[in-house]
């Protein structure tokens, strides 16, 4: 491992590995970005959630941090207007397409857009925007996996997931609003060669892929 | 360095044999028929086939050559004769009548039919010609000089004008050499973003790896945009040339050709003509007998606008979904199979061969310090002469709407010229000095973009446009980012909700702050520049939104659910029935003074009637909002 750089996130030095990306960086020392998609193997970030925007000194917006590559000396803030703009209308987007049903969902309490609301002072209701309901039917025709696609964000995790750990037979399907995580021919869950390992339902942040009861 | 000359010597060989072969039409009739698609759409190979049949039957010493396009789309079907003792005369809007008398009449008895003549290439004393016309004055042609004017399914044509000499001239120089002279030229890429070329290159050419790739992007996906096909279809060979110089600058071995599988004609140009040029040795190992080898190869994209987007474009090609990656890393560092990768647009590669040709000087002399060279445009909408246009940049709105478009057509008033694609803006009259580069039409809330130029007239809402181009791109979002897929999304509802009458005064705040979130937030230049329309129909055309919001009023009468139909009952010629035969759906009847009036709970407004009713009586209007109708009528006192 290469000698460690240092940067400045809000003010606090930390020595971070050459080639690392911001959102771990901090992440790793305790500062936290809000964030749905990023995976820490990543090869190439999917940035796709475009939650986990900072402010680097000398650069003319903002940038996410899952696709910025820590450098020696530079000064990183995880708050400013702008910042706190991006993601609050992000979040706000996200939430008026994630069917809140927080008190029956099995993820309360360990939810990522709950956690990322109350760190960032966040409604989970949506205050600006209707709600985008697609009505799509819920899938629990897996033995020990329930799939609600209303409430999927489209982070990936469980595609990592089942890759990783299971039968690999999730994807992302689709294009435009309609995009949504599939079966890889759209058959449900429990047709498609899911092994029922779970990895699924424990990686997604969010309660779309959960436990059976 | 440029004391090499082996490539140029390999290319005079070939030069010469092409002067030998095309002897044989020398002192021949030539027919040159424009058979590019916007030709063949309205009849161009009918035509072509009667010249040809009339020839036959007449026994002449003539032949037709089908070729592509040289920007007057307008009046397609078109030809240029050269008959030898006249100068060459171009025809417009021909058909097969028109067609057999011009042989008759010209070819055989040597009357150039000159009711028939556009212009003529040439100065003559009966006909004027091109540079005659306001359009010709504006218009300055380089990459389009020979568009129309040469086979481009015959690589001689092009050998003749000086085609390929300066990939020669490129290979006796060092790739730095003529990535110096295109830096130099400050070319900027066409393609949209107005990068440095020569930029590019060299960030591609210095990379440590040495497996390097060169992509020309000819997907062209915005709607009525037809620059880039037009370009293929009528001189593919300089697009070739430029794709090969880059490719040998950036030293690249391998280089494609990203068409949109709806283009045919032009995969089918492109294909040919890479055969020729394989043919000839100038493209391939150890072309023009130089060191370099290059394989250039085409690949047909199937069809989302987002793949015309470089990253995107680079995952389709890799076998992946056409979704945009995040950049950095750019393409010239990290791009198809993660090798470095210059993609260049295919009017960028076209101006390659005139720089390398006659210097970077030369480019400069023509448009802007910041943007030299011309721009190319399609011109689309509500003008007089529709179809491509090469001006110089820092040309004015207002000469190429009025001096190259010929003006608005029907008489009918200027409202909005949208630029830059769906993700253009629109700009209105007072912007009509603005010149025509990069930084300027920014500025004015419009781009640059690949050169699509819509005109639209006081007929077109301006809501409506905004929501037409951002149903476009909204359906056309790959879904990957949040802000593209719900962000664009709920903009739109948000359109179609104020088109609809069922605006809210404080939709217009949430739209401001949807777009400028959409800007910042997107992933990709699709959804940054999506909001554009939106904005700049706001910017300009704000009292536009207010009428629909506030008095659901639609000032330009196009939203149908804000719109109805009315008969004029002191324009009624009571004894005519046209709108009432024309109504689908029976909602028109008579009162008893046989005067014709709509009923409003059926009618669908479809237009029908308005159509229908005779021009001398011109009885049916439309009024908004559609209370309207019930206020003229208490007015009048209809029972
Ligand atoms: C949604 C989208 C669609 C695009 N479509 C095209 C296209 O059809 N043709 C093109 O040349 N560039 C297109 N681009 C721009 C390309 O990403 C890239 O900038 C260009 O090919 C670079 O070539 P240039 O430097 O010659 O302009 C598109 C960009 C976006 C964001």
């Amino acid at each position: 491992m290469g000698d460690k750089v240092k940067i400045t996130i809000d003010g606090k030095e930390i020595a971070a590995v050459p080639g690392e990306k911001i959102l771990w960086a901090a992440l790793d020392n305790g500062i936290y970005i809000p964030h749905l998609c990023a995976g820490r193997d990543d090869h190439s970030p999917l940035a796709s959630c475009r939650l986990c925007f900072v402010e680097i000194e000398g650069y003319a917006h903002p940038v996410p941090s899952c696709t910025q590559e820590v450098s020696g000396g530079m000064v990183i803030t995880t708050r400013s207007e702008r910042v706190d703009r991006i993601i609050g209308t992000g979040f706000e987007l996200i939430m008026s397409n994630h069917r809140t049903d927080c008190r029956a969902c099995p993820r309360n309490h360990s939810c990522e857009l709950q956690k990322i609301a109350r760190e960032r002072k966040l409604k989970l209701k949506p205050a600006r925007l209707p709600r985008l309901d697609r009505d799509l039917p819920v899938d629990g025709s897996a033995a020990k996996i329930k799939y609600d696609p209303n409430k999927c964000v489209l982070c990936g995790h469980c595609i990592r997931a089942c890759r990783e750990k299971g039968a690999g037979v999730l994807g992302f399907a689709r294009r435009g609003f309609e995009r949504a995580v599939t079966t890889f021919n759209g058959s449900p869950l429990g047709e498609s060669g899911c092994n029922n390992c779970t990895a699924c339902a424990l990686a997604c942040p969010v309660g779309a892929l959960a436990l059976k009861e | 360095m440029s004391e090499r000359k082996m490539a140029a010597a390999a290319l005079e060989k070939l030069k010469e044999q092409a002067g030998i072969n095309r002897a044989s039409l020398r002192g021949k009739t030539l027919i040159l028929l424009g058979a590019a698609t916007c030709g063949r759409a309205v009849g161009a190979l009918e035509v072509a086939k009667t010249f040809r049949d009339e020839i036959e039957r007449l026994q002449l010493d003539a032949a037709v050559v089908e070729v592509g396009c040289m920007g007057h789309c307008y009046a397609e079907p078109m030809a240029i004769i050269y008959k030898p003792g006249f100068s060459g005369i171009c025809y417009g809007y021909l058909n097969e009548g028109v067609a057999s008398r011009l042989v008759q009449d010209f070819l055989v008895e040597g009357d150039p039919c000159v009711e028939f003549a556009l212009a003529a290439t040439g100065i003559n004393d009966f006909i004027p010609t091109f540079q005659d016309f306001p359009r010709g004055i504006v218009e300055q042609k380089t990459v389009m000089e020979h568009c129309g004017f040469i086979d481009p399914e015959n690589i001689e044509d092009y050998l003749a004008v000086g085609g390929y000499g300066s990939l020669a001239a490129a290979l006796d120089r060092e790739p730095s050499g003529v990535i110096k002279e295109i830096k130099a030229s400050g070319l900027r890429g066409r393609g949209g973003a107005g990068f440095p070329t020569g930029l590019k290159w060299e960030m591609c050419s210095s990379s440590p790896e040495s497996t390097r790739y060169v992509i020309c992007n000819a997907d062209e996906g915005d709607p009525g945009a037809f620059m880039d096909r037009t370009i293929l279809e009528s001189n593919p060979h300089l697009v070739i040339e430029g794709l090969a110089i880059a490719a040998y600058s950036a030293g690249a071995g391998k280089a494609y050709f990203y068409v949109r599988a709806e283009y045919p004609l032009a995969v089918e140009r492109i294909k040919k003509a890479l055969q020729q040029a394989a043919g000839l040795g100038i493209i391939g190992k150890a072309m023009l007998g130089a060191e370099y080898s290059l394989d250039i190869e085409v690949f047909q994209g199937s069809g989302a606008f987002v793949c015309g987007e470089e990253t995107a474009l680079i995952a389709s090609m890799e076998g992946e979904p056409g979704l945009p990656r995040h950049r950095p890393p750019y393409p010239a560092v990290a791009g198809l199979f993660g090798k470095p990768t210059v993609i260049d647009n295919v009017k960028t590669l076209s101006y390659v061969p005139l720089i390398i040709k006659n210097g970077a000087d030369w480019f400069k002399a023509t448009g802007t310090e910041k943007s030299p060279g011309t721009a190319i445009f399609a011109l689309a909408g509500k003008l007089v002469s529709t179809g491509l246009t090469e001006v110089p940049m820092g040309t004015t709105l207002s000469q190429i709407i009025y001096d190259v478009g010929s003006g608005i057509a029907g008489n009918k008033k200027f409202k909005a010229v949208q630029i830059g694609g769906p993700s253009g803006g629109c700009l209105p009259e007072e912007t009509l000095e603005t010149p025509v580069d990069y930084e300027s039409l920014s500025k004015a809330g419009a781009m640059m973009g690949s050169g699509g130029m819509v005109v639209l007239d006081e007929n077109d809402c301006m809501v409506e446009i905004a929501r037409f181009f951002l149903d476009f791109t909204q359906k056309e979002s790959c879904g990957k980012c949040t802000f593209c897929r719900l962000g664009t999304k709920h903009m739109l509802d948000i359109l179609e909700r104020i088109t609809k009458g069922k605006g809210q005064p404080e939709d217009i705040d949430l739209l401001l702050e949807l777009a400028e979130d959409v800007r910042a937030g997107s992933l990709c230049n699709l959804g940054k520049t999506a909001p554009n329309p939106v904005l700049s129909t706001l910017r300009y055309f704000r009292r536009e939104y207010d009428a629909h919001i506030n008095e659901k009023r639609c000032p330009s009468l196009m939203c149908k659910d804000l719109i109805a139909y009315y008969i004029l009952p002191d324009k009624c010629e009571r004894s005519c029935d046209a709108c009432v035969g024309s109504c689908p759906v029976e909602a028109i009847f008579s009162n008893e003074d046989r005067i014709k009036v709509v009923n409003q709970e059926k009618c669908v407004k479809c237009d029908s009637c308005m159509v229908a009713c005779p021009p001398q009586y011109r009885a049916v209007i439309k009024v908004s909002p559609p209370e309207e109708v019930l206020r003229r009528e208490r007015e009048k006192g209809v029972k």
